[in-house]
């Protein structure tokens, strides 16, 4: 019964098959492109392998397409990700109601977060489709469009048929994290702010939403990362285009990779809009990781 | 009168949740000719299930399927076990650096594919695996590892200590203990993990797409972009609605069955994220 | 059956700056065969880990613990022929009460013809006949106690271990079970370990008791030799509800009688046939230690000059307690709880007595080291 050594072999072996993965799938990746990143590997080197130092940096300090594809994320990004917060609070304040029906509108919602986004990408192409679209259909029945609008065949309205997309399809996941968040917080706590004169606006206000603020960073932190790394909804929906003006950073790496060939040049974004998302992540944690105590503390 | 327009309120978020998908079914049961009638009906007139005979008669669409099923199922059930071995030693065995352990898990888990998927590529371009179940099978596994062990771990750490002493008492072994006694009381977490990896496999796109270029070896994700017509200009709408409707059935099942489950799963993932 | 030994038994648990902490401290004493011993303290004393190193599942820091003639440091809990009673029943949820009882003897590869004997047996002992089909959830806190010592009574071991079994229960079962484990140890006959925060359970059930406090074992003895003569101030403190009295004063050597003053001017003053041990302290500080039932109302108390000497004191609140009364006294310098067998009402408080206090009953104690004086 030598416990305390022996659980720690007993431990590590246990440990080992799923170390084993995580080792070759997923960390020797990223060692890998850190070091591609230093070498020219494209159709100019026949795909050989030439290492030439920070060139490839030095190339993408010049690009300014990849600039311009940073930008289009960072707007999508920050565009999706405040309406989602938004909406998701809003699908969880009415969840968090007693009703008739709430358990299908809550499966109605998970159907939702949990439907393939590269399948229902198609949809939404066919939503936004120029000649037989739905939504051009809608809008003109309504009055507010005289004529048709080609949703993906021009820049701005291209870019906010995908944030609409990607709204739709995220904001339950949002929810649920706030549902979650809002079920913590005590019945009681609202009558005593009710007892104290609060109207339900101030109750919202300085009850409700200082208490959420965990749940909320939960949220936000997660959805940017993800937003962020944004690859099949924008691959389907537009491959990218009209014109790259819904190129994110993940469908420019990827074209730099598989169709122009050029995987050194390729590896050298990867590290360079990694360690962005990485800088950007800390940012937002930092504020996490003092508020989160509060409501997680049950671990 | 607040009452009406509360449930109203509801019954539009529903509709705004299911809307797409509703508009899918309607458009895979129109003939061509009507999905390219203006202006648009929305109530098929002569509804058909052509769209879906030629999806699985004209394209391998069954294969995908069968694909998507056992890429799936076998990440599922690898996920689930190496992680219920590894969350046993890190929420119950006394290990030194356990919390760093999932930390650094956790940091992997929000990695975007993009990152992995070249190195991947070549990984699995070497060990000839391109085409192959396993190019599938070993990164969804991977990926999906960090979020199965945080769950179980959390839940493993709810059983009491006590009932571990009383068998280990009654002579169970350590390795007996986490098989009889640890996993038979963790059904729910188990399933809880298995049926959110599922979804997640179910659900990838990066991987398929590139790992699988032979056409019998896709994906549903990414045999249905193979769907589209000789050119641009002609999407095949109707075949499209229809596999959208397919691929998603088995999802809206189990969303249906686990509801609760779902949402326990994703609270304690997110949680400890 | 068999008898149980602890010698110099330490648990130190390693920190990992080298702040190393001593849960159980050189404990030595012996169970022997058919012994009921209860392992009593306040909580974090180390009885527990105590009770765990013997079962095996603590690892012996120090010392060797035997049961029978085999030392059992290096066995695994399977295979040192002991069964546990955990506080929190730790029945396998996922059981019915049959499997429940039944596994150990499984895992043990025992005939099922035997297996289901043993069970039967156990079950008609414990009353639970009727619940063997049930799982633990089904089951109230009093009827899991009971499946939880069926488990350990189908085992037939040698040794049994009880760690808090009864804290779970509510007031009204924990007195009904405390009664039924000490019938099932005369039935049994078997070599009993128990565990208890409770001085109420260590004093009605354990033929000796060990008190400890802070890893430490501060005194081994039968029940009632604990209560009268217990070794120093925390022994003396733990056991009896309300807890001893404690009172701050001097002695002094007065016509080769020992006077005992209380300090502040406190009313107390008690004169003590001396004793050499007393004549140590011949001026310097003592505690005085009386229980409450050693004090009396004058009245009534059975006079005898020469045992008893008596003091005045306001009372301050009466707790009538039906069959006696519990009165908290200021003497002046400290509140003294006084149990009358005399039924008072509310209403006296605040009135001045002349209380009694029975001499022969009266410990001193070494207010530095906490020893009694004898």
């Amino acid at each position: 019964m030598k416990t305390r050594a022996s659980d720690q072999t007993f431990g590590a072996l246990l440990i080992s098959p799923a170390g084993a993965f995580v080792f070759c799938i997923a960390i020797y990746p990223i060692a890998r492109v850190l070091w591609l990143s230093f070498f020219a590997q494209n159709l100019a080197t026949s795909l050989q392998p030439k290492f030439v130092k920070i060139d490839n940096y030095i190339r993408l300090a010049n690009d300014g397409h990849f600039f311009a594809t940073l930008r289009t994320t960072l707007f999508f990004t920050f565009v999706s990700v405040v309406i989602e917060l938004v909406l998701g609070l809003a699908f969880a304040l009415l969840l968090n109601q007693r009703f008739r029906g709430r358990a299908i509108a809550r499966a109605a919602m998970l159907v939702t977060w949990a439907l393939p986004t590269a399948v229902l990408a198609w949809a939404w192409s066919w939503i936004f489709n120029d000649q037989f679209g739905v939504m051009n259909d809608l809008l003109h029945r309504v009055g507010i469009l005289a004529r048709p609008i080609a949703w993906l065949g021009s820049g701005s309205t291209a870019l906010f048929a995908v944030i609409f997309a990607d709204v739709w399809k995220t904001a339950p996941f949002v929810m649920i994290i706030l549902l979650a968040g809002l079920q913590n917080v005590s019945g009681e706590l609202h009558e005593a702010a009710a007892i104290d004169g609060a109207n339900s606006w101030k109750r919202f206000r300085f009850v409700t939403l200082p208490l959420l603020m965990p749940s909320i960073m939960v949220a936000l932190l997660f959805r940017a990362i993800q937003s962020f790394g944004i690859f099949d909804l924008i691959f389907v929906m537009t491959g990218g285009g009209p014109g790259g003006a819904t190129e994110t950073l993940a469908i420019y790496t990827y074209n730099t990779y598989l169709r122009y060939l050029d995987f050194g040049y390729g590896s050298a974004m990867i590290v360079t809009s990694f360690l962005l998302m990485a800088l950007c992540a800390t940012l937002l944690y930092w504020p996490l990781s003092r508020t989160r105590g509060a409501q997680f503390a049950t671990e | 009168m607040k009452r009406v327009s509360f449930y109203a309120l509801v019954w539009l978020v529903v509709l705004w949740c299911l809307a797409p998908f509703l508009w899918q079914i309607v458009t895979s049961l129109k003939t061509n000719a009507e999905i390219a009638a203006l202006p648009v009906t929305y109530i098929p007139r002569h509804a058909g299930l052509e769209h879906y005979d030629a999806l699985f008669t004209r394209k391998p669409f069954a294969r995908y399927l069968l694909n998507s099923f056992v890429i799936s199922g076998t990440s599922t059930i690898l996920c689930v076990g190496l992680s219920a071995l590894a969350a046993y030693a890190v929420s119950r065995l006394r290990m030194r650096g356990s919390r760093l352990m999932l930390a650094a898990l956790v940091v992997i888990s929000l990695f975007p594919p993009i990152i992995f998927f070249f190195p991947l590529y070549e990984m699995m371009r070497a060990a000839g695996l391109l085409n192959h179940p396993l190019a599938l099978i070993i990164p969804y596994t991977t990926f999906n590892l960090p979020f199965s062990i945080i769950v179980l771990a959390t839940f493993f750490r709810g059983v009491p200590r006590d009932i571990e002493d009383a068998a280990k008492v009654d002579g169970l072994g350590r390795l007996q203990i986490l098989w009889r006694i640890i996993l038979p009381l963790s059904t729910p977490a188990l399933a809880t993990t298995a049926i959110l990896v599922f979804i997640f496999a179910w659900n990838e796109f990066l991987f398929a797409l590139t790992f699988m270029t032979n056409d019998r070896a896709k994906t549903i994700t990414a045999g249905i972009a193979t769907l589209s017509g000789t050119t641009v200009h002609e999407t095949p709408w109707g075949p499209i609605a229809a596999a959208v409707v397919v691929s998603t059935i088995p999802l809206i099942l189990l969303v249906a069955i686990f509801q609760r489950r779902i949402v326990q799963g994703l609270i304690a993932g997110a949680a400890k994220g | 059956m068999a008898k149980v030994s602890l010698q110099h038994v330490y648990k130190i648990y390693r920190g990992e700056k080298g702040g190393d902490v001593t849960a159980v401290h050189d404990v030595n004493f012996e169970v022997a065969d058919r012994e009921f011993v209860v392992l009593v303290g306040p909580s974090g004393c180390g009885k527990s880990t105590t009770l765990r190193m013997v079962a095996g599942l603590e690892q012996i820091s120090e010392g060797d613990i035997y049961i029978d003639e085999l030392r059992v440091n290096d066995v695994a809990p399977k295979d040192r022929d002991i069964a546990m009673v955990f506080q929190n029943y730790a029945l396998y949820p996922h059981m019915s009460v049959y499997d429940n009882l039944a596994f150990g003897l499984k895992l043990r590869k025992f005939p099922k013809a035997e297996i289901k004997k043993r069970v039967t047996d156990a079950a008609g002992i414990l009353g639970i006949e009727k619940l063997l089909e049930r799982k633990p959830r089904a089951l109230s806190g009093g009827q899991r106690q009971r499946v939880a010592v069926g488990r350990a009574i189908v085992r037939r071991p040698k040794v049994f271990l009880f760690d808090e079994p009864l804290s779970n229960l509510d007031a009204k079962m924990r007195v009904q079970m405390r009664a039924e484990i000490t019938k099932l140890h005369q039935r049994l006959q078997a070599t009993m370990i128990y565990v208890t925060h409770d001085q109420v359970e260590a004093m009605t059930m354990g033929d000796r008791i060990v008190v400890m406090n802070n890893g430490v074992v501060q005194q081994i003895d039968t029940p009632l030799k604990l209560y009268n003569e217990p070794t120093n101030l925390f022994v003396a403190g733990f056991l009896g509800s309300p807890s001893m009295n404690f009172v701050n004063g001097t002695l002094k050597i007065d016509n080769g009688a020992i006077e005992f003053t209380e300090l502040q001017g406190g009313a107390i003053k008690l004169r003590l046939e001396a004793s050499e041990h007393f004549r140590e302290f011949s001026g310097k500080p003592v505690l005085l230690g009386i229980r409450p039932e050693d004090i009396e109302l004058a009245q009534f108390a059975a006079t005898n000059e020469r045992s008893t000497s008596s003091f005045p004191a306001i009372v301050d609140i009466v707790e009538p307690m039906g069959a006696e009364t519990n009165l908290y006294l200021q003497t002046g310098a400290h509140t003294v709880v006084c149990r009358s067998q005399k039924a008072l009402e509310h209403r006296e408080a605040g009135r001045r007595f002349q209380f009694d206090i029975n001499l022969e009953k009266a410990h001193l104690f070494d207010p530095a080291t906490g020893a009694r004086i004898v």
